[in-house]
């Protein structure tokens, strides 16, 4: 799923400063898992904006909705009935929400209240990791099912460097190291002699540096024509 | 005398000349100015001249910017001493690397040493984008294309082969300990001709690397150049026990460190600094004499940056100089 995190109150008071009425709208789906964007997370920023606006004396009205997806069209079109009555829209989505608001209420400006920080899981009860730099070309199968492009600080192929001691990665004690997982789990499996492979430079072309990505399934397309 | 390979082909540099003649083999580091002051280099190059068989010149050392390491080593060309220039995969990615290879071979450097990088948020621009693009072992690998002519992607380099002599780091002291050999012995298979370990301050350790590490036959396919440096004081043994990752550091050091200024008043700075000095030297000397005697290293690499006065007395002290010379 994508994880986010709330911007600070400061930020986002910048960011609406220059609104009245405000539609607070949050996401149903990942940004709920991840405890920053759904329902909840949307009533007590709005009501801690409505607080916050009134002490500085420029008190400002928040209202609030959560759709299902932000990110499809679907889900978010019947917010244009009530669009007009507010002068902006402060998205509780990931990046992607903000854009499809943006990409199709093009009229009204939409401002993020979110950092969407990366594709991970609740590993426990309030703890998020990450997990996929949705690189386009997954190597999970090389490397017992453990990521070193999302997991790894220098994104190593061929790892571990020589910063891994003690299970963990040198800049940060908190972040275990990946090769040091992926070493533990080709020895648990029997299989060591795969990391003995000099693994070849990555093609990042299907990454982000390949520019923006998109895919069009043409066998999807003409279903839809044909109903 | 063993005869030493280089992993197969030949360069020319001294330092090839060295390894291949068998004897044993003494390099030095040289960490380049955060400036542009072409004096900086000089003045530390003029202390290590006649003393090493290279130089390794540091590429933004610790993630810190610092005049590039192939600028540097060629005023060390110009200057009369060999340089290893270091490539880090942070920085640069591989056009840029390759590029940067080409110019390095165009101004005389021969030696160089492929490394991964330390991470910047080590270093005074933390908030920078990384490239990895490629990771060491790959950048051996597209070194020794360079070597054959031909570039990361298969195109022919302009004007033919241009061979360097391949180094790589290895580090006996990170984890996991088993598959340090391993990973050593891919970095041979890249193409790596020789290695500079990590500092040494925990023998046993090493010792017990270095005899798997000749168990698989790798010290005769590589030269293996054991990491030293002398320690400035107890304080600089404990910071790095306790807080640089990838170290280990044996009580036996920080003890002597602490032992060479007991009865000297903290207020007496100077006598203090001098007895840390020569019991840092004293040790390194000591570290080299044992590692002489450790089947399977080829020479040490001494690293005693913004320290390069030490490193003629260590060479000296352990009875390694004259240094060879070939015609």
């Amino acid at each position: 799923m994508i994880v986010a995190e709330q911007k600070s109150l400061a930020e986002i008071k910048g960011l609406v400063a220059d609104a009245k009425n405000i539609l607070v709208v949050g996401c149903g789906t990942c940004v709920t898992v991840s405890f920053a964007g759904g329902t909840k997370e949307v009533g007590i920023l709005a009501s801690s904006l409505r607080m916050a606006t009134k002490l500085d004396g420029n008190a400002k009205q928040f209202a609030e909705v959560t759709v299902q997806r932000q990110c499809e069209w679907e889900y978010i079109d019947p917010l244009a009935a009530q669009l007009d009555q507010y002068d902006l829209v402060l998205s509780l989505g990931c990046g992607i929400g903000v854009q499809a608001l943006a990409e199709r209420f093009p009229a009204i400006p939409i401002v993020p209240g979110l950092n969407t920080t990366f594709l991970g899981m609740p590993v426990e009860h309030g703890v998020f990791e990450e997990r996929c730099q949705a690189c386009g070309d997954c190597i999970l199968g090389l490397t017992g099912g453990i990521c070193p492009i999302a997991r790894c600080s220098k994104q190593l192929l061929n790892g571990p460097c020589g910063g891994s001691q003690r299970g963990v990665c040198e800049i940060d004690a908190e972040i275990p190291c990946a090769w040091q997982l992926i070493y533990d789990r080709m020895i648990a499996r029997g299989q060591l002699d795969r990391l003995l492979e000099i693994q070849p430079p990555k093609n990042w072309s299907t990454s982000r540096d390949g520019g923006p990505r998109k895919i069009v399934r043409e066998d999807l397309r003409k279903l839809e024509d044909e109903e | 005398m063993t005869q030493i390979s280089t992993n197969g082909y030949e360069v020319g540099s001294n330092l090839e000349r060295v390894i291949r003649s068998g004897q044993f083999v003494v390099t030095g580091e040289l960490g380049p100015p955060q400036g542009w002051e072409r004096e900086a280099v000089e003045r530390k190059a003029h202390l290590l001249k006649g003393v090493v068989d290279g130089v390794n010149l540091t590429d933004n050392q610790t993630a810190i910017v610092r005049m590039s390491s192939i600028a540097a080593g060629r005023i060390l060309v110009e200057e009369g001493l060999e340089p290893i220039i270091q490539m880090t995969c942070r920085d640069r990615n591989r056009l840029s690397m390759q590029a940067d290879l080409l110019g390095a071979y165009a101004l005389g450097i021969r030696n160089i040493l492929a490394l991964s990088g330390d991470h910047q948020v080590f270093g005074n621009h933390p908030t920078a984008k990384n490239v990895h693009d490629i990771d060491s072992m790959q950048l051996i690998q597209m070194i020794r294309g360079l070597g054959k002519g031909v570039f990361q992607n298969g195109d022919k380099v302009v004007g033919g082969a241009m061979p360097m002599l391949i180094g790589a780091a290895a580090n006996p002291f990170g984890d996991p300990f088993d598959f340090r050999p391993y990973r050593l012995a891919k970095k041979v298979a890249a193409g790596a001709q020789f290695i500079q370990t990590q500092l040494i301050y925990d023998m046993e350790r090493f010792r017990e690397y270095m005899k798997r590490v000749v168990d698989m036959g790798l010290h005769e396919k590589v030269a293996i150049l054991a990491g030293v440096g002398p320690l400035k004081s107890s304080g600089a043994a404990k910071y790095m026990r306790d807080k640089v990752p990838g170290m280990i550091v044996g009580e036996y050091y920080v003890t002597e460190m602490e032992n060479a200024i007991k009865g000297i008043p903290k207020e007496e700075k100077a006598a203090r600094k001098e007895a840390w000095q020569r019991q840092g030297i004293e040790l390194c000397i000591e570290q080299i004499q044992q590692l002489k005697e450790t089947p399977g290293v080829a020479g040490v690499h001494i690293m005693a940056i913004e320290w390069e006065a030490a490193v003629k007395p260590i060479v000296a002290g352990a009875g390694l100089l004259p240094r060879p010379t070939f015609n």
